[in-house]
């Protein structure tokens, strides 16, 4: 095992720097169109990345997602209507009270459940934040959603910019290039390795003394507050916040970028996401329900390479 | 508020109960057989409806569409269940939630590729209508009830008594045992997932002169399904049937306080609690 990672270790780290590197040059030459389109990408790979941390490394495929990154999202909402001047900082740390509390009720209830129900019972809770943000006119602003400004990179004492779009993408390459990181440690700690463990066989982890159910509360508190995360980002990005995004189908993409880009992987998902919106978004130009194709495509990888691309890739390097 | 409002909330809630138990019927029977979590099973429904008002628009005979979606969805899910389903048996049934989960993606989109976004309604093929206290209730509704009831009971007859109810029930029993049997499980299952989805095409028709089909029904008839499963017990005919009426009823008195798009909370509740209480469902029996 130590000789395996140390082998990769190398190369990881050196396709890591490489990575980022293009990633903070991007902005230098791609037209602001698909610099727009790269930014989106990685915020949508952040929230698969969080996902991940429960459907590849836990084994619980979670509906839920879209609660977590939603109310990220109002989260960051309230926090820029509310404070004057909006305060990015704010934002983020509203985001993420927003999520943390939605996640820590969703765990509570949910990792008592297994397999598919714990699937149905996140997916219900989704709904349930749905129909409130929905119905709650007063607060959430109902089918419109809310709308606000877009705050500055302020950082006291040192900085003070406008978000260009060039800004923000060094920004949320920044956010989430740290967060890779940090989930690349959780997940190759002890504590990483006790959800694997769950992952592989839970009885056994039981009977070896280890409290599954902490252990699965603070996977899903861990994953809510990073698709917290990614909603906050997304919502400095479109300076709005909606219900849709509340809708248990974005769960259901989420979960459509894990599988394609290879669950447990942490850059599966990130390559799935850009996958995904990479065929949509060629596809939507020339077919109008370009869902049907990329649905059939899903399926047949569902079928036929269900540990997504990197998954399989994987296999080919170790052979 | 008076008594009256209340019952009739009674009676619209055993109606929808009653096309709810149409569909959760046809969903635990494929759970129940084949562990597949079959996510796509709102959008038969909505399918059935679209391929009911299109041969109504054709024929203009309500029951002949009746027949002929649920026919059509029959072989459609027969085709499904071929393609998509048989290669993934054996596999952890969360890969059966991802693949029918593709599978109502391009079901949604192919709808409103086909059939666009406004919603159909279908002539009422009873036209007659008694007075219930302050209202004009129309028989279509009881009948719409009586008649998922008579399906619902035909299916039972069905699993009780021919020699292929018994292939039904000893594949769900124990797969392997049947298979060495001779009992061709793999048919089973198609034929199994066939009447499923003729089942949700036929309460889709049934609801069509009720709430009217709309591509976007699917997802919303998958969740009340789910819901209503699993608080009858998975994979439990008699629980589903008892659920699905008692989770309408529970939302047909919460939407005499609040708005129907809220009223739905009740149910999403009701199924927490049950699932926290009592995971093998309300309506079975305790497990020793």
């Amino acid at each position: 095992m130590t000789a395996a990672t140390d082998r990769w270790d190398r190369p990881h780290w050196i396709g890591f720097a490489v990575v980022v590197g293009l990633l903070v040059a991007a902005p230098l030459v791609l037209p602001p169109f698909w610099q727009r389109f790269a930014t989106e990408i990685l915020i949508w790979g952040l929230l698969a990345m969080s996902s991940d941390i429960l459907i590849g490394y836990t084994g619980m495929v979670s509906f839920g997602h879209s609660a977590f990154f939603g109310l990220g999202m109002y989260g960051a909402a309230a926090a820029l209507l509310t404070v004057r001047p909006p305060n990015l900082w704010l934002a983020i740390v509203y985001g993420l009270v927003g999520a943390g509390l939605v996640a820590a009720f969703v765990a509570y209830f949910a990792t008592r459940l297994r397999d598919i129900y714990f699937s149905i019972t996140t997916l219900v809770f989704s709904q349930i934040f749905y129909v409130i943000i929905f119905t709650w006119t007063a607060v959430t602003g109902g089918e419109n959603g809310l709308t606000f400004r877009q705050p500055h990179l302020a950082v006291p004492g040192l900085a003070d910019v406008t978000f260009t779009p060039t800004v923000l993408h060094w920004f949320v390459v920044a956010v989430v290039a740290l967060s890779y990181l940090l989930l690349r440690r959780i997940t190759r700690s002890p504590f990483g390795m006790v959800l694997q463990s769950i992952r592989e066989n839970e009885p056994r982890t039981r009977a070896i003394g280890y409290s599954v159910e902490r252990y699965k509360i603070v996977a899903v508190l861990l994953s809510g507050l990073f698709a917290g995360l990614a909603g906050v980002l997304y919502a400095i990005q479109n300076k709005f916040a909606a219900p849709d995004f509340v809708f248990f189908l974005v769960s259901g993409e989420v979960i459509i970028f894990n599988v394609m880009g290879g669950i447990g992987t942490l850059v599966g998902p990130v390559v799935g996401a850009a996958f995904f919106l990479l065929l949509r978004e060629g596809l939507s130009r020339y077919f109008e329900y370009y869902l049907i194709p990329v649905g059939i495509i899903f399926i047949l990888m569902v079928i036929f390479l269900p540990q997504g691309f990197l998954g399989f890739l994987r296999r080919r390097l170790n052979q | 508020m008076g008594f009256e409002p209340i019952l009739v909330q009674t009676v619209n809630g055993l109606v929808n109960g009653m096309i709810l138990a149409l569909v959760a019927s046809g969903l635990t029977l494929i759970f129940g057989i084949m562990d597949v979590v079959n996510f796509a099973h709102g959008d038969l429904v909505m399918l059935g409806g679209f391929v009911g008002a299109s041969t109504m628009a054709v024929t203009g005979n309500f029951w002949v569409a009746l027949l002929v979606a649920a026919l059509v969805i029959a072989v459609f899910g027969a085709a499904l269940q071929v393609s998509t389903l048989r290669p993934l048996l054996g596999r952890d049934p969360l890969t059966t939630i991802l693949a029918t989960f593709g599978v109502s993606l391009v079901l949604q989109k192919y709808a409103l590729w086909q059939w666009g976004p406004s919603a159909r309604n279908l002539q009422e093929p009873i036209t007659g209508r008694f007075d219930l206290f302050y209202l004009q209730y129309p028989w279509y509704r009881v009948a719409t009830a009586v008649l998922a009831g008579a399906i619902i009971g035909a299916l039972w007859l069905f699993l009780k008594r021919g020699t292929f109810g018994i292939w039904i029930r000893a594949t769900t029993q124990d797969r392997i045992m049947a298979s060495a049997m001779g009992i061709p499980v793999p048919w089973v299952h198609t034929t199994v997932f066939a009447i499923g989805a003729a089942m949700a095409a036929a309460s889709g028709v049934l609801f069509g002169p009720l709430g009217g089909v709309t591509q976007t029904m699917g997802s919303d008839f998958t969740l009340r399904a789910f819901i209503v499963v699993v608080v009858g017990g998975m994979g439990n005919l008699g629980g589903s049937i008892l659920a699905a009426i008692f989770i309408s009823l529970l939302e047909a008195y919460a939407s005499l306080f609040v708005s129907p798009a809220q009223a739905v909370i009740v149910s999403f509740v009701a199924l927490i609690l049950t699932l926290l209480f009592r995971p093998t469902g309300l309506f079975v029996p305790t497990p020793k």
